[in-house]
């Protein structure tokens, strides 16, 4: 039964999106562009010489830097934002009304823009090799597929942390705000400002609890080759995932039952 | 006997709804104590609804039809009472029973904005389990019933209202739904595709037997689909039967202008018992009940000189009008 799912609902819902992406090509090559953040990072770091203080070269540092894009261009979730809209629009209202979750709908807008996306993070990464010729690697195969699995994992555990935080919108209607607030974690402790390996011992043991190192700093060490611990980071992926899914379905099952279909 | 498909009995729907008082201070006390009330929307209401019946839901703006049809496609949740539809409590939102309904809503559209229908409907097709062929072979029946073969291609952005309309109409039909919730299918749409839509309407209940719920404030929609109409007033059911037989028993008598030979005889004819609307030279218009309608045509025609007649019925929306604005109507 899943698999005819993923045959045939999910299948087309994203040859759906694809399309619908494609009719957003320069939108999209912006939001691309617009992820440089983690180049700006580099540039600070190395400028300042801050590397030194956490020994690592200033080659890994741009690479981890590059992954860190990578991992954030596949990774970038919005569902909050869509979902919020909808609700308060009563556009959710069809979809509640037919025979798959609406956020399958969500789900596949995303990976379909990841697709989309995908030449153009190839462009900005060309540009960078170019200003960083030195950096350039070739990343071993396995460690390539495995943050894939990573960043994939990584998109999962955001989709799922903001899904929750969407369903708020049957309570509170203006969930985003929520979603603002998990954003300064994420912002901060994920990786993508400056890598974890960079904080205090005693605040990196509470942020490896949490999911924030998983998002990014996990699967950009991982692809960058710095060194990693790759089973510890991808059970507790997985781990978060296990926890968090029920959570959304209870969620889920709760808020519906709240749900007034306002503005249809 | 044809079976109930909907069973509704003592529904009741209530919100919480928060109020702010206007300006500065009212914002300010709103923001640090909310004030919510409890207002029951739906008020204990009970019927049936056979299979393959047309029934129009009737009543004001915030009436409550809407509310009725969101609770019978399980959309909301009800607050008390029960609602059994084609056998399932409709909020559970089982798969079987999502995949024999659909509700469309005039103002609402779940067709793709930038993509032509035609993705819209094999993703719609996909979601219910249709396979490629079969889902080609309903596109191709609904859109020729539907007349939009050639807007099929075109993105919806693009099309006009009406052919949206309709693009949406096919979208929510694709899996043959025996059972269909439409919240003012034609608003907005103009005089010939509101017809249009109407027929179809009609076509798909006689060559499916669906069961039809719709809301419209347009008393066309109502008069040419439905049979049977329920009114609700102030979240309850004010009437529940035949249509002909409410308008009957709310506009018991006929208007009829007699266009006279001469100004005396249409004195004459005022003085002669009948009640007169108003009288302009040769011209008078009358009022007689349905009842007596054939013996007092009789009467004037053998017993005055009379050049023209015509025969006025009430307009209809001017009858329902009354239904909207009462509370309860013993028929």
């Amino acid at each position: 039964m899943i698999s005819n799912l993923i045959n045939s609902k999910i299948f087309t819902l994203l040859k759906v999106q694809y399309s619908n992406m494609l009719e957003y090509r320069v939108e999209i090559a912006l939001w691309a562009i617009s992820g440089i953040i983690p180049f700006f990072m580099l540039n600070i770091w190395t400028n300042n010489n801050l590397n030194e203080s956490i020994n690592i070269s200033d080659v890994m540092l741009s690479r981890y830097f590059l992954c860190a894009f990578f991992v954030r261009q596949f990774s970038v979730v919005w569902v909050v934002f869509s979902f919020e809209e909808d609700s308060l629009l009563g556009k959710v209202s069809p979809y509640l009304i037919q025979p798959l979750n609406p956020f399958f709908r969500y789900f596949a807008q995303h990976l379909a823009e990841q697709i989309t996306r995908f030449p153009f993070a190839l462009i900005i990464a060309f540009f960078f090799f170019i200003f960083n010729p030195e950096s350039i690697w070739i990343p071993n195969l396995s460690l390539l597929l495995l943050s894939i699995v990573s960043t994939f994992l990584s998109f999962l555990i955001q989709f799922l942390i903001q899904s929750i935080v969407a369903c708020l919108c049957f309570w509170t209607e203006k969930a985003s705000s929520i979603e603002r607030l998990l954003f300064i974690p994420t912002l901060f402790l994920s990786g993508l400002l400056a890598p974890v390996v960079s904080f205090p011992a005693y605040v990196k043991s509470w942020i490896y609890l949490t999911p924030f190192p998983y998002l990014i700093d996990f699967p950009a060490n991982l692809l960058s080759g710095n060194e990693t611990n790759i089973s510890g980071g991808l059970s507790m992926q997985i781990l978060w995932i296990f926890i968090l899914f029920p959570l959304f379905k209870k969620i889920w099952s709760e808020g519906t039952k709240k749900y007034t279909a306002m503005g249809s | 006997m044809v079976q109930n498909i909907i069973d509704v009995k003592n529904l009741s729907k209530s919100f919480d709804i928060s109020s702010k008082e206007p300006g500065l201070k009212g914002t300010i006390k709103h923001f640090f104590r909310r004030q919510t009330k409890s207002l029951k929307v739906i008020k204990d209401i009970s019927f049936e609804i056979k299979e393959g019946e047309i029934v129009g839901f009737l009543g004001a703006n915030g009436a409550g039809k809407t509310t009725i049809l969101k609770m019978l496609c399980g959309l909301i949740y009800p607050s008390e009472g029960s609602i059994l539809v084609s056998g399932y409590l409709p909020f559970r939102r089982k798969e079987n029973f999502l995949k024999n309904i659909t509700l469309i809503m005039g103002q609402k559209q779940q067709l793709i904005w930038d993509l032509p229908p035609i993705e819209s409907f094999y993703l719609n097709a996909s979601i219910y389990d249709l396979d490629k062929f079969e889902a080609k072979k309903r596109i191709k029946k609904l859109s020729e019933m539907l007349e939009i073969d050639e807007e099929l291609y075109i993105p919806v952005r693009k099309l006009s209202l009406g052919q949206r309309m309709k693009s949406e109409l096919l979208a929510a039909l694709i899996h043959e739904p025996n059972i269909l919730f439409l919240d003012e299918p034609t608003l907005g749409l103009d005089i010939n595709a509101q017809r249009n839509l109407r027929k179809f309407l009609q076509k798909y209940n006689k060559e499916t037997n669906a069961t039809i719920c719709l809301t419209s404030h347009y008393m066309k929609d109502i008069t040419s689909l439905c049979k049977r109409v329920i009114c609700v007033h102030q979240g309850a059911i004010s009437y529940d039967g035949k249509l002909d037989l409410l308008l009957k028993k709310l506009s018991p008598v006929k208007e009829i202008l007699i266009v006279c030979r001469s100004e005396d005889d249409a004195i004459k004819l005022g003085n002669s018992g009948f009640t007169v609307k108003n009288k302009i030279k040769n011209e008078i218009t009358i009022k007689i009940e349905n009842k007596s309608i054939t013996s007092s045509l009789k009467t004037i025609l053998n017993n005055f000189d009379i050049l023209d007649l015509f025969i006025n019925e009430p307009p209809i929306d001017e009858i329902i009008g009354k239904v909207l604005i009462k509370k309860d109507y013993d028929i």
